[in-house]
Formats: C-alpha cells, sequence, structure tokens
C-alpha cells in the first residue's frame, strides 16, 4: 500500500493541512538522514578515493588529475604484486578450508547428536572474538620457539620443524590456519540451518528407492544446499579480500612483507608511508576486485532463481 | 532432520556412532585449544613458560600477568596497562550500538510500513553499501573527521561506525517488520494515530526479538572492530583492539607471552560473554545479516 494514497483517502479536515504535510513527509524526513549519510560517506566518498587515486597525493592529498599513473606505479610494484598472490593463495585455501570443514561438521552434526547444541556452541564462539584476539593467540601456538614446534620436539621428535610463521614465503599459510580455526564455525551454522529446511519427505522416498546415506548427500541433500553454498561463498569471498586485522595481528604481513594482502598493503602506503594516491589506487583495486567477484555471483544467481 | 538409517548390523551401527562422536570430540578440541592455551599461558610465570610447553597446566597458578596487562604494560611510551583503551571501547561502543539500533529501527519502520515512491530504490543503495571494502572510504573519512574537529575523539569513532553500521541494523529491523501485518498499522492510521505513537506503541513493543539480535550483532561488531579504531584514534583514544595489537608488537624489553595472552583474554572477553549469555541471538544476527547482505 502506497502511503500518500493511504493519506489522500483518510481526507484530512481543513484547517489541519500543515500537521498533515508534516506527517505525510515524516517517513520521507526519518530517512533522509540514513540516505544523506549513503550518498555522501558511501557513494561520495567512494568518488573520492577514485579522484585521489588520479592524483599524485602524497602526504597531502591534491586534486589535480594526473592519469593513470599511480596505477602504473602499483602494477610496476612487487610488494603489490606479493599481497594479490597472497590473497589467491589466502582465498582460496581459507574458501575451500571453511566451505568443507562447515559442510563436513553441519553434517556429522545432523545425526541426531547428544549435546548437539553445546557442540555448536563450541565450533561457533570463535566468530565472537576480535581477528586481533584470534590472532594474538595463533601467533604465540605457532611461534617456533615456544609454541607447537618446541611441544612436538619435546615429545620426542626433535627435528620437527614447524615454523611457518616466521618464513617468507610461507607465513601466508598460517593466516588460513587462523582464518580457518575463526570462521569454518560460522559457514557450519549456515549449512546446519540449511540442512533443516531439507525437505524430509525426498529423503524418505530416496530411501524407500534403496538408496544408501552417502548417495542420498550427495545426489540430493547437498546439491540442494546450494542457496548455501553461494551465500557462504559470498561471504567468505569477502571475509578475504577484506582481511586486514588477522594479518596485522598474526604476522605484522611479514616476514618482511611477504604475508601482506591488499588491505595490509594498502593500510601501509596510504597511512605510514604517506603516499596517499598509491594508497587510494589500492583501495579501488580492492573494490573492482569485490565488483568483479561478487557482481556476477549475484547476477548469476538471481537469474537462476527467476527462472527456477 | 537427515538420519542415516539402514539396516545394517547393530555392531557396525554402534562403530559408526563412536567414530562419528571421536570425530566431532576431535573438532570440538581443536577449536577450544587455542582458548585454552590462552587461558593458561596467561596463568603461568615467564619461567615456567620457558621451562614447559604450551599445553602443559601452570605449575603454579599466578595472576601477574592479568594485573600487568590491565594497569601496567607498556605499548610504546604509555604504561598504563589496558584498562584505559578497555572503557575507551566501552564509551564509544555503548553509544554507537545504541544510536545505529535506534535509526536502524526507524528505517526498517519506514521501509515496511510506510513505504514511498523510491524507498526501494533507497533500500538497494543501502544494500550495496554493506558491499564495499571500507578501505575505499578511509583517507576521505580521515580528511572529513578533521575538518568537522571530531578526528581522534570518541565522538568520531561513534560518528564512523554508526554510519557504516546503518546499513545493516537497516536491513535486520526491515527484514523483520515485513512479517507484520500492515493491517495492524492502517487499522491505527484510521484511529488516528501518528507514524511516532505507531512506532512506540505498536511496533517496538514487537521488536524485542529483533532488537536484541540487532544490539549483539552491532556490539560484537564494533567492540571486535580494528580498522576504523587504528586509523581514526591514535595514543591513549585507542580502542582496546588496537592497544592489544600495540602490546604484543612491542619489540623493546622481554616478550611477556603471558601478559599478551591475558591481554588477549581481556580484549576478549566482553563479546566472549555475550556469546555465551546470548549464544542464539548471536547466531540469528550472524546467518540473518549474512544470508541478506
Amino acid at each position: 500500500m502506497n502511503s500518500s494514497r493511504a493519506d489522500a483517502a483518510l481526507s484530512p479536515p481543513p484547517g489541519k493541512k500543515l500537521r498533515d504535510y508534516v506527517e505525510t513527509a515524516l517517513p520521507k524526513i526519518v530517512l533522509g538522514p540514513t540516505l544523506a549519510c549513503a550518498l555522501v560517506f558511501v557513494y561520495g566518498f567512494v568518488l573520492w578515493t577514485a579522484w585521489l587515486s588520479f592524483t599524485e597525493s602524497r602526504l597531502l592529498p591534491r586534486y589535480d588529475l594526473v592519469g593513470f599513473i599511480q596505477y602504473v606505479a602499483l602494477f610496476e610494484n612487487d610488494r603489490w604484486w606479493i599481497a594479490l598472490k597472497n590473497l589467491a593463495i589466502f582465498g582460496s585455501l581459507f574458501i575451500g578450508i571453511c566451505l568443507v570443514t562447515g559442510l563436513l561438521l553441519a553434517i556429522l552434526l545432523d545425526q541426531r547428536i547428544r549435546a548437539e547444541g553445546f557442540l555448536r556452541a563450541v565450533y561457533l564462539y570463535p566468530m565472537a572474538l576480535s581477528f586481533i584476539v584470534t590472532g594474538t593467540a595463533w601467533r604465540w601456538i605457532l611461534n617456533p620457539g615456544l609454541g607447537i614446534e618446541h611441544l612436538v620436539r619435546q615429545l620426542g621428535f626433535e627435528t620437527f620443524t614447524f615454523d611457518w610463521i616466521v618464513t617468507p614465503g610461507m607465513s601466508i599459510y598460517t593466516v588460513v590456519i587462523a582464518g580457518a580455526w575463526q570462521s569454518s564455525g560460522f559457514v557450519m551454522a549456515l549449512f546446519l540451518a540449511g540442512l533443516r529446511g531439507v525437505d524430509d519427505s525426498i529423503i524418505k522416498a530416496a530411501q524407500v528407492d534403496g538408496a544408501g546415506p552417502v548417495r542420498i548427500y550427495t545426489r540430493i541433500i547437498i546439491p540442494s544446499l546450494r542457496p548455501v553454498f553461494f551465500s557462504a561463498l559470498i561471504i567468505l569471498a569477502h571475509i578475504a579480500i577484506k582481511s586486514f586485522d588477522l594479518v596485522m595481528a598474526l604476522t605484522g604481513g611479514g616476514p618482511g612483507f611477504s604475508s601482506d594482502l591488499p588491505a595490509t598493503f594498502m593500510y601501509v602506503f596510504a597511512f605510514n608511508r604517506n603516499q596517499i594516491g598509491l594508497g587510494a589506487a589500492s583501495a579501488m583495486m580492492m573494490l573492482l576486485t569485490v565488483v568483479a567477484i561478487i557482481v556476477p555471483m549475484m547476477y548469476a544467481e538471481t537469474r537462476r532463481q527467476h527462472r527456477g | 532432520m537427515v538420519e542415516v538409517q539402514r539396516t545394517e548390523t547393530a555392531g557396525a551401527r554402534v562403530i559408526g556412532r563412536v567414530m562419528l562422536y571421536a570425530l566431532l570430540i576431535l573438532f570440538a578440541l581443536y577449536y577450544l585449544m587455542p582458548l585454552f592455551v590462552m587461558l593458561t599461558t596467561s596463568l603461568k610465570t615467564l619461567d615456567d613458560i620457558r621451562g614447559g610447553n604450551l599445553i602443559a597446566l601452570p605449575e603454579q597458578v599466578s595472576f601477574d600477568a592479568w594485573i600487568k596487562a590491565w594497569s601496567s604494560a607498556c605499548t610504546g611510551v604509555n604504561c598504563g596497562g589496558l584498562s584505559g583503551n578497555f572503557w575507551n571501547s566501552v564509551s564509544f561502543v555503548l553509544p554507537a550500538v545504541a544510536i545505529s539500533t535506534l535509526i536502524g529501527a526507524l528505517n526498517g519502520y519506514v521501509l515496511t510500513m510506510w513505504r514511498f515512491r523510491g524507498s526501494d530504490v533507497f533500500f538497494t543503495l543501502l544494500l550495496i553499501g554493506c558491499f564495499i571494502p571500507f578501505q575505499v572510504v578511509l583517507l576521505p573519512m580521515a580528511q572529513t573527521l578533521g575538518w568537522l574537529g571530531i578526528a581522534n575523539s570518541t565522538t568520531g569513532l561513534i560518528f564512523v561506525h554508526v554510519v557504516y553500521g546503518l546499513a545493516f541494523t537497516t536491513l535486520f529491523f526491515r527484514n523483520f517488520y515485513v512479517s507484520i501485518p500492515e493491517e495492524l498499522v492502517k487499522a491505527a492510521r484510521i484511529d488516528g494515530a501518528g507514524f511516532f505513537r505507531i512506532f512506540w506503541r505498536i511496533i517496538l513493543p514487537l521488536s524485542p526479538p529483533i532488537l536484541v539480535v540487532c544490539v549483539i550483532w552491532q556490539f560484537t561488531q564494533i567492540w571486535n572492530d580494528f580498522l576504523f579504531g587504528v586509523v581514526f584514534s591514535s595514543g591513549e583514544r585507542q580502542p582496546i583492539t588496537v592497544a592489544l595489537n600495540n602490546l604484543v608488537n612491542t619489540s623493546t624489553g622481554v616478550k611477556e607471552y603471558n601478559v599478551d595472552m591475558a591481554a588477549a583474554i581481556i580484549a576478549g572477553l566482553p563479546t566472549l560473554f555475550v556469546y555465551v549469555v546470548a549464544g542464539k541471538y548471536f547466531v540469528r544476527g550472524l546467518t540473518a545479516g549474512s544470508v541478506k547482505g
């Protein structure tokens, strides 16, 4: 029901026009500030950053356009390429591990388990923690001197080595370990909700036809979870591209800058190295990555839903 | 619920169940391990840490690391522990949660009960905003906060968190209010009740479930935030997450892992507490916010 039509139907008595006018306008007045915020602080700021990325801004912003030199500089920067490579490694492993662990845990939990609520709470609690807390904890666990390496050596495996966190080229995998620990329980919760929504009668019918549990899962249940896969994928991709806190707390981007991600790259160049133009260009590339990955996915999924 | 039932022998079934529980418990131990390690490490002395190992229990329980983390640990030049930063976080998180939730509720109310031409476009515009990586607004926001005179202040952090939290809070309330029958509001309007009267008397009393979800979601998000904290605040104004990161990365002197761990638990305690007492709502927010977002 359209509100202006509703108000017209209630035809106000004359003399109450002003009050009525205010009443009609109130919904818009209430939404006004949020609309202004979205237009200025989201859309406006994106354009502002885009503008900065086409300038020579260093310590202070400047607004005379100079073309694509920041983007050229960005893609000639080895550190940016390392950040991109790390994003590819981290993104694919993080998403893959979270999806597999999450689905496995959800299926295991869906077998009429005692204490299901308790186990679910245990799998999910890391999600309540800050990535900084997670990073701090794993940094301690993974440190070679006193952490897991030390523990396994004490157990008698004298030559055991697990020093990824201080090894260039390997430290990004420790980010995967900590990230998956934090986020897989969340994916489990999504899948579990999905499993509970699967139509029982289809499964009963399949059982009557003599299908075993593996077949029922692979042929019927998992395919029907497609929308859940889709939302989990979008959320995880989003977390991966934005990942900043976890790297800062776990490795600080190190050793050197071997575990940099685009988000840490942007922060370092924009705020520590006074290269505002370059930082803006890297932020724009992050935005474009999000757009390039998520928009086609959403488009494909909505089209599929409309057809189905 | 999918139950794996087959015409298998009772023995095979028992073995299957045992393996199932064994797997579930193994996973549970894996997820609990870091918390256990954090807690035990924080209660050890430094000698105990060097002499023992990751999973050993403390030889004698000592709360020194906790006291130091709270009141005298050094981050850079500042040696007042994390207590100041903890209260900083409290002082901007609570108002930011309250304001963003209230505005979100009003927005959701308008978007469902007082729709007008363009309100759906507005909602879409707002939703797309959920997807941008915040890196793309940091530089302009830093400048804007400076112009407004609220750079490096509690007000500034409240402002930033409210602005970028609105999309989510609006989403929560809009999706909840959609299921409230519009007739309820129409009837009240015919009786002459106005916009705010309907909100207070009819809508708000129906809202506690979503209010809890939204407050918990916002509290967790804002308390755990690091990016806005590290960019828009400095020194004594920093929130606890930033202070924790500074503490852990302070390279002067002996590395005190027990203090680091105590500090990490202190930083995680408020959200963990909320999770323990209201986990159901936390999960609901997580799934609702994400599936739609």
